[in-house]
């Protein structure tokens, strides 16, 4: 199993220019993104949107084909909009990079499983869907030296990351805020991107 | 008695899309749109994405409205009543200028309307503080300029309920 800040420190050292549309834990402001990156102004937050930052993110990449796209999705989020599987790999964008962190929880609710944790093959789902490729890491060894190869592969690719689950039982009102909100986001990545 | 005054084209909806250069056409088909998506597939100037479910067209639109592009929606008023979350959270919350085309299944101008569909719909936009236009022929087909200019007025999603189905 791969721990969420090492998985979210390791794809921030590789970004270069690329966006992140992150979702759940791998936006948790203690053990996400927030916590690590290194170019904020390209990270866009899409906690708020119940699974839809793969369609967020296939948005992006259509608008912005020369720059890589990576959506940080999680388990629970990807069930709630499983077509979206399919009509990405409909579009095909080459610059689109499509991380599943899959804990087998609902983490930040209390760590309730997920429907089918444990027997969903993503792999399979992923490749049945159409994606041009599909990695699937369940080590921080193997996936920092599989990480190159699989940003280096023509998109729209699907990388799968066993993540060790991080519960999360304080009470929404005592967790600590994220300093920058989905509308702050939405504000600036236009300006990062040129596209203002 | 239809007549062509009547009679609302696709070809009208297409060229008052390009007139106002959106990009993409985001889309679930429906019915009524059939001869839209075989002149949309043969229009160069827009790219045709299609979804699975309508509750992904208001987020794909918020992706490529962010990277510098002008979709917009074509759903039918079902899929509005399946995409509340989507209109909510991004949508109405980013403040997105977006157009929706939404079939308007069940509308009538005359008699009782028994569909579900179009009982509902009007009250779901007023509940949301979603504004819209009717079109139901081709003199109508200008209301989606008025609509964008009040998206990008209002920085909020608005409505064009297409109340017709298409003619050849």
């Amino acid at each position: 199993m791969i721990g969420n800040t090492d998985a979210v420190r390791l794809l921030d050292s590789k970004r270069e220019d690329s966006v992140f549309v992150a979702t759940m834990n791998a936006n948790n402001v203690g053990f996400g993104l927030p916590s690590v990156t290194t170019k904020e102004p390209l990270d866009f937050p899409i906690s708020g949107a119940m699974g839809k930052a793969s369609s967020v993110g296939l948005g992006l990449a259509l608008a912005q084909p020369n720059r890589k796209i990576m959506v940080l999705d999680g388990d629970g989020s990807l069930l709630m909009n499983l077509g979206t599987l399919v009509t990405l790999s409909n579009k095909a964008p080459k610059n689109m990079y499509h991380f599943l962190f899959d804990n087998g929880v609902y983490a930040v609710t209390g760590g309730q499983p997920v429907p089918g944790a444990g027997k969903v093959d993503w792999e399979d789902m992923a490749k049945g869907a159409g994606y041009a490729a599909v990695f699937s890491f369940d080590n921080l060894e193997d996936l920092t030296t599989g990480i190159d190869q699989a940003l280096a592969t023509q998109g729209p690719v699907f990388i799968h990351l066993a993540i060790t689950p991080e519960i999360e039982n304080t009470p929404v009102a005592f967790r600590p805020r994220a300093r920058r909100s989905v509308q702050t986001a939405f504000r600036e990545l236009p300006v990062a991107l040129g596209s203002d | 008695m239809t007549t062509q005054e009547t009679v609302l084209h696709p070809a009208a909806i297409i060229e008052e899309l390009k007139k106002n250069e959106f990009t993409h056409v985001v889309w679930l088909p429906d019915s009524e749109t059939n001869f839209m998506y075989q002149l949309l597939t043969n229009e160069p100037t827009l790219d045709l994405v299609p979804v699975c479910r309508e509750g992904e067209t208001m987020a794909i639109a918020a992706g490529l409205w962010v990277g510098g592009k002008k979709p917009v929606v074509l759903i039918q008023n079902t899929g509005i009543f399946e995409s509340g979350d989507s209109i909510r959270g991004l949508g109405l919350d980013v403040n997105q200028p977006l157009v929706m085309l939404v079939g308007y299944r069940g509308w009538s101008r005359h008699g009782i309307t028994n569909d579900s569909a179009a009982r509902f719909i009007e009250h779901i936009l007023h509940a949301w503080g979603i504004s819209y236009y009717l079109i139901e022929t081709d003199d109508d087909a200008g209301r989606i300029t008025s609509a964008l200019e009040e998206a990008e007025r209002t920085s909020k999603p608005v409505a064009v309920l297409v109340g017709t189905e298409f003619g050849a």
